[in-house]
């Protein structure tokens, strides 16, 4: 009691439960890390271990990480532009992914006939996973551009349309009376009612979708050679035997998906209500 | 004072066949539902004249069909045999001249106070321009005393609150008939008085028709000009009406000294838990 006193007195910060938490916060993780990296390192320094140690990783792809900006034309560019190609193949593909299946579910979340119809369709195809969609894309659009687009969109869409179907299904009852005793007109009942009621099912969908999108277009990219994208910058490293590069692009793939999920996260925090959240 | 949207084209539907009839007629009215084990019959033979300005409350134990008699005058159900009909036109489906005011209150949680009175006013009053439609639910808001709380959102009012915003709602659109399912269930003891004074002095102005479940005696006894009280289901009807013959606009405290008023009371309870009492009880 009077160390911790004495102390406080110096180092106000230190004695500050709110900073020692954030500090925990920070702290675990990092020690964490440090122990994956030294066991990583030991493991790599084992004889005949064929992977890197990360010591080796930091010293082989260090012009990558100094220089993620670098463009020397064709795809020989910093890490910066093959995720930020990847990037806008994924914003395309999930807008569309989004558009489309916010409008399918609501459709088929209203009408009973259309949804017996189209579930069986549905189920079967959302578990055809990313990459055996991809020989069909290329087979059916030919350019490896579109292709990879068509791969995100039918792999996003999948729980943005279940989950709007849902949201749509589940409108409380009392609102529908609502609605019905007032007689509100269709476009009044879907933009005051219907559509903010399926709003958080709508973003658990969008947020689910947004993680599914990432994945897909690593794997689509893997495939489609001559693209700039950092799944083939993976596929390239791969081919060329720099399995220092790939551990890296690994890293930065991990990133950007946990940041992607962090920013839908942020959307969804500034346009739902708060009483709305789930 | 009414504005009565529904009357201009109902005699040439419905010539002088009900003319004598009441405002609201439920007229021979029963409601079965088909079951995986037969035919469930919920109400038969239910018949009841309502005058226009009238106040209704309905009694009876849960189970009885309150509720289905309820929606079948707003129009959330239909009879399966008879019919009911408000100024002669048969009901079939619900409308903004027959307002509910939901058990839940049925509020939108998106919307505000305000937004959500106006959704309505919006509606039933399109001719009127913005500014004229805002002061029908500044008005209403006034009147049930939410003013304050007019840019809140529902989850952020309480129970009580909620209650007077969905009033508030339901009147601001003039409805001939005034539909409440057990408006006051969920509150405490203190808003629950309040309430029914509001609405009561509301009603004293605006004189529309009321039809109100209730679970409670005195409520019932403060509020209405007749108690309906409803047999046991199934196979629920009409088994008594009760005059409630004081005057208005009434006194809590006054009415409640009144010998007549323990009267009625006892005779309302005798009827509920002895004459008609729920089958649990019926077993002692």
């Amino acid at each position: 009691m009077t160390i911790a006193q004495s102390r406080s007195n110096s180092k106000s910060l230190w004695s500050d439960p709110k900073f020692r938490e954030r500090l925990d916060d920070v702290l675990s993780p990092a020690i964490a890390i440090i122990i994956l990296l030294v066991l990583w390192q030991l493991f790599a320094s084992l004889p005949g271990a064929t992977l890197p140690s990360p010591i080796r990783v930091v010293q082989d792809t260090w012009m990558l990480i100094l220089y993620p900006f670098y463009d020397r034309g064709g795809t020989d560019k910093g890490l910066f532009w093959q995720v930020f190609e990847s990037l806008k193949r994924v914003a395309i593909g999930y807008s569309l992914a989004a558009v489309v299946g916010i409008s399918i579910g609501i459709l088929i979340g209203l009408n009973r006939r259309i949804s017996k119809a189209l579930d069986p369709i549905f189920q079967i195809l959302r578990t055809v996973p990313p990459l055996a969609w991809v020989p069909i894309a290329l087979a059916a659009l030919q350019q490896n551009q579109p292709a990879a687009l068509f791969v995100i969109f039918i792999t996003a869409i999948w729980p943005i349309l279940i989950n709007t179907a849902v949201g749509v299904r589940q409108i409380p009852q009392d609102y529908n009376n609502v609605a019905q005793v007032l007689q509100l007109p269709q476009r009044e009942y879907f933009f005051k009612i219907l559509f903010p009621a399926a709003l958080p099912y709508i973003f658990t969908g969008l947020r689910i979708a947004i993680g599914l999108a990432w994945l897909a277009i690593i794997a689509a990219e893997i495939v489609m050679s001559g693209i700039v994208g950092i799944g083939f910058f993976i596929w390239n490293a791969y081919q060329n035997g720099f399995v220092s590069e790939i551990i890296l692009s690994l890293l930065y793939i991990g990133l950007v998906g946990w940041l992607l999920d962090k920013l839908m996260v942020k959307v969804q925090t500034m346009i739902l209500p708060e009483s709305q959240r789930q | 004072m009414q504005t009565l949207r529904h009357t201009a084209a109902q005699p040439i539907d419905q010539p002088m066949r009900t003319a004598p009839s009441a405002f609201l007629e439920i007229d021979n009215v029963a409601k079965i539902y088909p079951t995986k084990t037969g035919e469930y019959t919920v109400l038969e033979n239910v018949n009841l004249n309502i005058q226009q300005g009238e106040f209704i409350c309905l009694i009876g134990h849960s189970g009885c069909g309150k509720t289905t008699l309820l929606n079948m005058v707003s129009g959330f159900a239909t009879p399966t045999y008879g019919e009911v009909r408000l100024q002669g036109k048969t009901i079939t489906k619900p409308g903004p001249d027959r307002m509910v005011v939901f058990q839940g209150y049925a509020l939108l949680p998106w919307l505000t106070v305000f937004e959500n009175v106006y959704l309505a006013v919006n509606r039933v009053y399109p001719e009127k321009s913005q500014g004229e439609k805002a002061q029908i639910v500044k008005d209403h808001l006034a009147m049930v005393g939410l003013t304050e709380a007019a840019e809140k959102k529902p989850p952020q009012i309480s129970g009580g609150m909620k209650q007077r915003v969905a009033i508030a709602r339901a009147l601001s659109i003039r409805p001939e008939v005034l539909v409440l399912d057990e408006p006051f269930g969920a509150l405490d003891a203190i808003t629950k008085e309040e309430l029914q004074e509001e609405l009561l002095k509301i009603w004293n102005e605006h004189r529309c028709t009321v039809l109100m479940i209730t679970h409670d005696i005195d409520e019932a006894l403060f509020l209405a000009d007749r108690l309906v009280m409803m047999t046991n289901g199934p196979a629920a009807s009409i088994g008594e009406v009760m005059q409630i013959p004081f005057a208005r606009p009434r006194d809590r405290a006054r009415i409640m000294e009144m010998p007549e008023y323990y009267k009625l009371r006892n005779y309302a309870l005798d009827f509920l838990y002895n004459r008609f009492a729920h089958d649990d009880d019926a077993e002692k």
